[in-house]
């Protein structure tokens, strides 16, 4: 479903509009997509461009100018829920669709065609509106499939694909000896308490009581060319991993293998000569 | 140093956390400085058919060629680094195979991938792609991209219409305008770099950047990169961490040495000079 603006006017809505135009105006004079017969409101005051599911505001130079969620704005990228303000009028900006960072399956690529003949020139001065001129060439031959018809085990999708029956035969066989097989991802289901900050404390040494947080996902400890480990902080823990040194660093004096391992807490790691103590911050 | 010595070379490849099938291919071949890695897309297994035919032809394509002929020479027609040539005409090879096997068989009608790929030689590196899949180089302390997606998103970029920073919220982000396979014709964008040692590069799908930010990126392998194949697998395990949404795959290349084509007997002189 395309994007849509509710004009409304101290609480009262007074229509509806669609997105469906690649470029839609907001104005006082007749022509416009959306007139609000104001004085307060410019001939042509706004413009609002749409691309694919993206919808731009732009202030067309207006008299008394454009405010979204509280500022004043010349452009701005629509976000679901805006609230427009153009006098006394309100226009809320609705984008319902699944957006990118919620729908398991938005990465599915797809296609743009250009036309042949158009190489995807790069005009960089171009003012947006000619750009979108521009792109309507290029995306309206196709409509991009609704994203629920597609399996969901399909990463990327070209746009004009029609769904024929499953292939029984195996992937074409890879030339290389070069493909890594798969490492299982530790699934996030693991019972550790989490996410309570944790603290190494350098045992002995010339460091001897000083206290590292582990702030980052990733804290590399050690001497360069002699011994180091990496700690990551993970969902569900925190994991110590052997990354260079003639010998493993130990765990309660257990050495290390290429694995990584998770820590508890107060485990003892060596390293480098040096023991410190692992534990989670209360 | 052979080209051999001077590279160390590791990939992975991981479904990720949701997807059934991995449509993501990788090859390399370290003895012709070769790297290889395409994200295929297509309903049911076209995906992993677009991007299986992609490596292989590349890889096997270039490896011949390179049993007659040096990277480094330039082509007698156009004067650019035969290297060049061959990341660009193989592209265009794979784009038929793909295209007519879309066009003859129904259920792989519409597939394509996209392809990123790079062959050292002679201390540098020419790199080809097409649609998202991208190049970074870690040298020193910066981490960067060396190529630019082929995407709605970074037109829009390009074009001053979005920020950036506003790019992250884009509803748009999975839209190539460039792919293999899916017309008659690609072109691949090709260009030459020049390595220096110690220089480390990442190929990777987008399930890479898009699930881990190229700032923690940067900063693990800086950290992991005196072990190659841990750095990958952290990047992996980051991306899966982070959702795991798509299938994530990546190569890692870091230059350990200078990897120069002696080139005639004052070449081979000249180095005596040089070091």
């Amino acid at each position: 479903m395309a994007a849509r603006l509710i004009l409304s006017m101290n609480g009262v809505v007074l229509q509806e509009y669609a997105l469906n135009k690649e470029r839609m105006t907001i104005g006082r004079k007749e022509h416009n997509d959306i007139v609000i017969d104001n004085l307060a409101v410019s001939g042509e005051h706004a413009a609002i461009v749409t691309l694919l599911n993206d919808s731009f505001l732009e202030d067309l130079d207006s008299t008394n100018g454009v405010v979204v969620n509280g500022m004043v704005t010349k452009k701005h990228f629509l976000q679901n829920n805006d609230l427009i303000e153009i006098g006394k009028y309100k226009l809320k900006y609705l984008n319902d669709q699944h957006g990118q960072s919620t729908a398991a399956d938005f990465e599915k690529t797809m296609v743009l065609r250009a036309p042949l003949h158009t190489p995807a020139s790069r005009q960089a001065k171009e003012s947006p509106i000619e750009v979108t001129g521009k792109y309507e060439a290029v995306a309206s031959p196709q409509p991009l499939p609704p994203a629920e018809k597609a399996p969901s085990s399909q990463a990327k999708a070209v746009a004009p694909s029609q769904p024929g029956p499953p292939i029984g035969q195996a992937p074409v066989p890879q030339q290389a000896k070069a493909v890594t097989p798969p490492q299982p991802a530790p699934a996030g289901n693991s019972t550790v308490p989490q996410q309570a900050g944790a603290v190494i404390q350098i045992l002995t040494g010339p460091n001897a009581g000083r206290e590292l947080e582990l702030v980052k996902n990733l804290t590399t400890l050690g001497k360069p060319g002699v011994q180091v480990a990496v700690l990551t902080r993970r969902p569900h823990g925190y994991f110590i991993t052997y990354v260079e040194g003639a010998s493993y660093p130990t765990v309660n004096g257990k050495p290390l293998d290429d694995q990584p391992h998770q820590l508890a807490e107060h485990d003892i790691i060596g390293l480098a000569g040096i023991k410190m103590e692992f534990y989670f911050k209360s | 140093m052979n080209i051999l010595q001077a590279l160390e070379i590791v990939s992975q490849t991981h479904p990720g956390m949701v997807r059934a099938h991995n449509e993501d291919s990788v090859v390399y071949d370290a003895s012709c400085g070769l790297v290889v890695l395409a994200d295929g897309m297509g309903g049911y297994k076209a995906g992993e058919v677009a991007s299986g035919i992609t490596v292989s032809v590349m890889a096997t394509e270039i490896r011949d060629a390179l049993q007659h002929h040096r990277a480094a020479d330039s082509d007698a027609g156009s004067g650019e680094d035969l290297g060049v040539v061959l990341l660009r005409d193989n592209v265009q090879k794979a784009n038929a195979s793909i295209y007519h096997a879309a066009q003859s068989q129904p259920q792989y009608a519409g597939m394509g991938t996209t392809v990123v790929a790079g062959l050292f030689y002679d201390n540098r590196l020419a790199v080809a792609h097409v649609g998202d899949s991208r190049m970074y180089r870690l040298r020193g302390e910066t981490f960067e991209p060396i190529t630019r997606d082929h995407s709605l998103l970074q037109e829009q970029i390009d074009s001053g219409m979005i920020s950036v920073a506003d790019a992250r919220l884009s509803r748009n982000k999975n839209l190539v305008t460039r792919a293999v396979g899916i017309d008659p014709e690609v072109k691949a964008e090709v260009h030459v770099h020049q390595v220096q040692v110690g220089d480390i590069y990442l190929l990777c799908s987008d399930g890479l950047n898009d699930m881990v930010e190229d700032d923690d990126i940067g900063s693990t392998l800086q950290m992991l990169q005196s072990n190659l194949p841990l750095a990958a697998s952290q990047l992996i395990q980051m991306a899966n961490d982070n959702g795991g949404r798509d299938n994530v795959s990546l190569i890692l290349i870091k230059v350990k040495g200078k990897f120069a084509v002696p080139s005639g007997w004052l070449a081979k002189f000249m180095a005596l000079f040089r070091n």
